[in-house]
């Protein structure tokens, strides 16, 4: 068969939102890969420069409804930055905490993306079954179920209600059994197994020269996260340790964000030992911010986020810049995908775990 | 069943009638034509059964309920048949007409065409062909190039791909699917349904000494019927729905029946070929031969539906190493054993 050009999306089942991945094909090896994006653009970052600076809180949560929490974090870290505000010391632990339950919960969003990719629907509902406890848990303490508006500028919104933490450990304790059950079902699992193992790999220097962060940059074996190499609210006062691989395949990928999984919630366990029970949870910031920058990143669940702001002395942000982990691993994907089948498109670009949302703002 | 027709004739009582229709040639026809529509409804039905025992199962395996629409769920397939039926019949531009409407007959054809060498019990078959055996695989080999013709005159890259696909696997698959029964042939020494089910009946269950051959025969079944895991041709994350992305309305439905269908003609050839067919221990006699042949079917199916709620799917290059590497050499190990047992006389 002669080299041709197969476009999957915008309107593919395998595109984790709308965007085009341009794989050419010899038969079904792949020779050349483009992923071209713009079907989804909102002009994100202008739209934020006409409102102010609390209005912009619900667009960040906008940029991604998978990790919409972790994106209008990093949004008040920068303002916060900005405007020269210190933050409680209890908001930093509830906002540490929302982190790591919504760091879980876009990683069983992605664990129950990869199920239809690898063509298994069980997965995928029992991800996203355990999911909805964390869904749960987020809209009693905030009201909604995926974009939270929770985070505040100089703290949170309010404190968690009534039983909150009871039901919290309730979920934690049945979701590791859950866990095993993951485990069982796809580590286990000789398909699975063939699919994913020795697939795309790709060495620490490589991924570091083509700028990924995050889980996939873990599974190559290099030692960054942000939550331990720049740490920010309270993550250096908590026990606990860096999850990485050393195959750089796709199955590390899988391994570093099921260890992750896990990791989150000895985090959160954590979190509730070492919170103070009383004391403010928000401080109220300027109206008007300074002339000058702020700038804050985070570690994302899909790997380094950040907002850069220029304040210009008015109450709305002069320029917000945002830069998000996918948009650089998906240009990427031409060397990732290069050499493999077609059959693996799916899987290798669902491992880095796709959401348009945060990439094409 | 003649005696069953004569009745019928008898008791309408139209003399002359009933002396033309009496003539041996008329009567023969009659009865053909009545026994085949008759195992063609009872084939349908036992193929929605097996929808509807797919949608509930996986229902139970992925936690969820698999069906709503009346009792148990049972009429969800009916009123997805009447969604697909009321569907306009697209056919795209650039596709080739004929031959795009062709191949879903083709492939619905040759699918039904199957019933007709399954016997559900001594009493209740169609044909009994002393090549049957060898009369169902042979068309089974015709599905995957109705299949190529469908992916093709569609004039879609998926479509093509997932035809060429299906091709490779379904041709890679014939092999050892076929040289897994020859254990059996070997042993019960007949192509004959009734002769195989016989010799079960006489000495033992064919799925204990030809336990190789079992488990080849169900993965290139699985293979053969374009099931998880083997699905490549519809792969939805990679091909859309491969082959038939381009059907819609009741050609797909057609499509969907006809891979239950086989499902059923595949679970029946395992039953038949290993589990002794309508065999059962003496104690339970009561239960009619038909419901006993029906209930291992159901359960051959069950363990295939078992399969596609735990696995993936695997990939191309996967399927033809599984197939040529793997299964054929167990296959020939699965002859060589059958040869051995025959010549020692122990079977």
């Amino acid at each position: 068969m002669a080299e041709m050009w197969i476009n999957m999306g915008p309107q593919h089942p395998m595109t984790h939102g709308l965007w085009n991945m341009r794989v050419k094909v010899d038969g079904e090896t792949i020779t050349d890969a483009e992923p071209v994006i713009g079907y989804l653009h909102r002009g994100w970052e202008k739209m934020v420069e006409n409102r102010r600076y609390p209005q912009i809180i619900p667009m960040a949560d906008r940029l991604c409804y998978g990790s919409s929490f972790t994106w209008s974090h990093v949004y008040c870290m920068a303002a916060e930055d900005l405007m020269g505000v210190e933050v409680p010391e209890r908001a930093k632990y509830i906002r540490a905490m929302s982190d790591e339950l919504q760091r879980i919960g876009n990683h069983l969003m992605w664990l129950a993306a990869i199920g239809p990719d690898l063509g298994n629907l069980t997965i995928f509902l029992y991800a996203i079954r355990e999911r909805e406890m964390f869904l749960d848990l987020f809209q009693s303490l905030c009201g909604a179920r995926m974009t939270y508006n929770y985070c505040r500028i100089g703290g949170v919104r309010n404190a968690a209600p009534p039983n909150w933490e009871r039901d919290l450990v309730r979920t934690l304790d049945y979701f590791e059994k859950r866990m095993d059950e993951y485990e069982d079902l796809v580590d286990r699992n000789k398909v699975f197994r063939m699919r994913m193992e020795g697939l795309a790999p790709m060495s620490g220097k490589d991924a570091i020269n083509l700028g990924f962060t995050g889980p996939v940059l873990r599974a190559s074996g290099v030692k960054y996260d942000i939550r331990h190499n720049d740490p920010y609210e309270i993550y250096d006062e908590l026990d606990w340790h860096m999850c990485t691989a050393e195959e750089g395949d796709t199955y590390a990928r899988y391994r570093v964000r099921m260890d992750e999984m896990r990791m989150s919630m000895q985090i959160v366990r954590d979190i509730l030992k070492k919170m103070p029970k009383d004391g403010p949870i928000r401080v109220k910031p300027p109206r008007n911010a300074p002339v000058g920058t702020g700038f804050a990143r985070m570690e994302d669940p899909r790997g380094e986020s950040l907002i850069y702001i220029i304040g210009d002395g008015t109450d709305q942000p002069f320029r917000v810049k945002v830069r998000s982990p996918l948009y650089v691993i998906l240009s990427g994907s031409k060397y990732l995908l290069q050499g493999y089948k077609v059959a693996d498109v799916p899987s290798i670009l669902g491992m880095i775990d796709v959401c348009m949302g945060e990439t094409d703002r | 069943m003649v005696d069953i027709i004569g009745a019928i004739v008898g008791w309408i009582g139209f003399h002359g009638v009933q002396h033309w229709l009496g003539t041996p040639g008329v009567l023969n026809f009659v009865t053909i034509l009545i026994v085949g529509l008759i195992v063609f409804i009872v084939g349908m039905l036992v193929s929605i059964t097996l929808i509807w025992q797919e949608r509930k199962e996986l229902g139970r395996l992925m936690d969820r309920r698999g069906t709503q629409v009346g009792p148990i769920g049972l009429f969800q397939n009916f009123a997805d048949a009447l969604k697909v039926l009321v569907k306009e019949h697209i056919v795209p531009e650039a596709a080739d007409s004929l031959v795009y409407n062709v191949a879903p007959v083709l492939i619905i054809g040759i699918s039904l065409l199957m019933f007709v060498t399954i016997p559900y019990s001594p009493g209740f078959y169609m044909s009994n062909s002393q090549l049957g055996v060898l009369l169902t695989f042979a068309l089974f080999g015709i599905v995957p190039f109705a299949v190529l013709l469908g992916g093709w005159a569609s004039n879609n890259k998926y479509t093509l791909i997932g035809g060429m696909r299906a091709a490779a696997q379904t041709i890679a698959y014939e092999v050892p699917l076929l040289l897994s029964v020859v254990g059996v042939i070997i042993l019960a020494g007949s192509l004959n349904f009734f002769d195989i089910v016989q010799w079960q009946q006489d000495n033992v269950w064919l799925i204990v000494p030809m336990i190789i051959g079992a488990l080849v025969f169900t993965i290139s079944m699985i293979a053969e019927l374009e099931r998880v895991p083997f699905d490549l041709p519809e792969a939805e994350a990679e091909l859309v729905e491969g082959w038939q992305t381009e059907y819609g309305g009741m050609r797909f439905g057609l499509i969907m029946m006809s891979e239950y269908a086989r499902g059923f003609v595949g679970a029946s050839l395992f039953t038949l070929l290993f589990l002794g067919g309508w065999d059962m221990p003496s104690f339970l006699n009561f239960v009619p031969d038909g419901i006993w042949f029906l209930l291992k079917m159901f359960i051959v199916f069950g363990i295939i539906i078992w399969i596609r709620g735990a696995m993936p799917r695997i990939r191309t290059d996967q399927i033809l190493n599984l197939g040529w590497k793997r299964l054929l050499p167990l296959a020939s190990l699965n002859i060589a054993i059958a040869i051995v047992f025959k010549t020692l006389g122990w079977l």
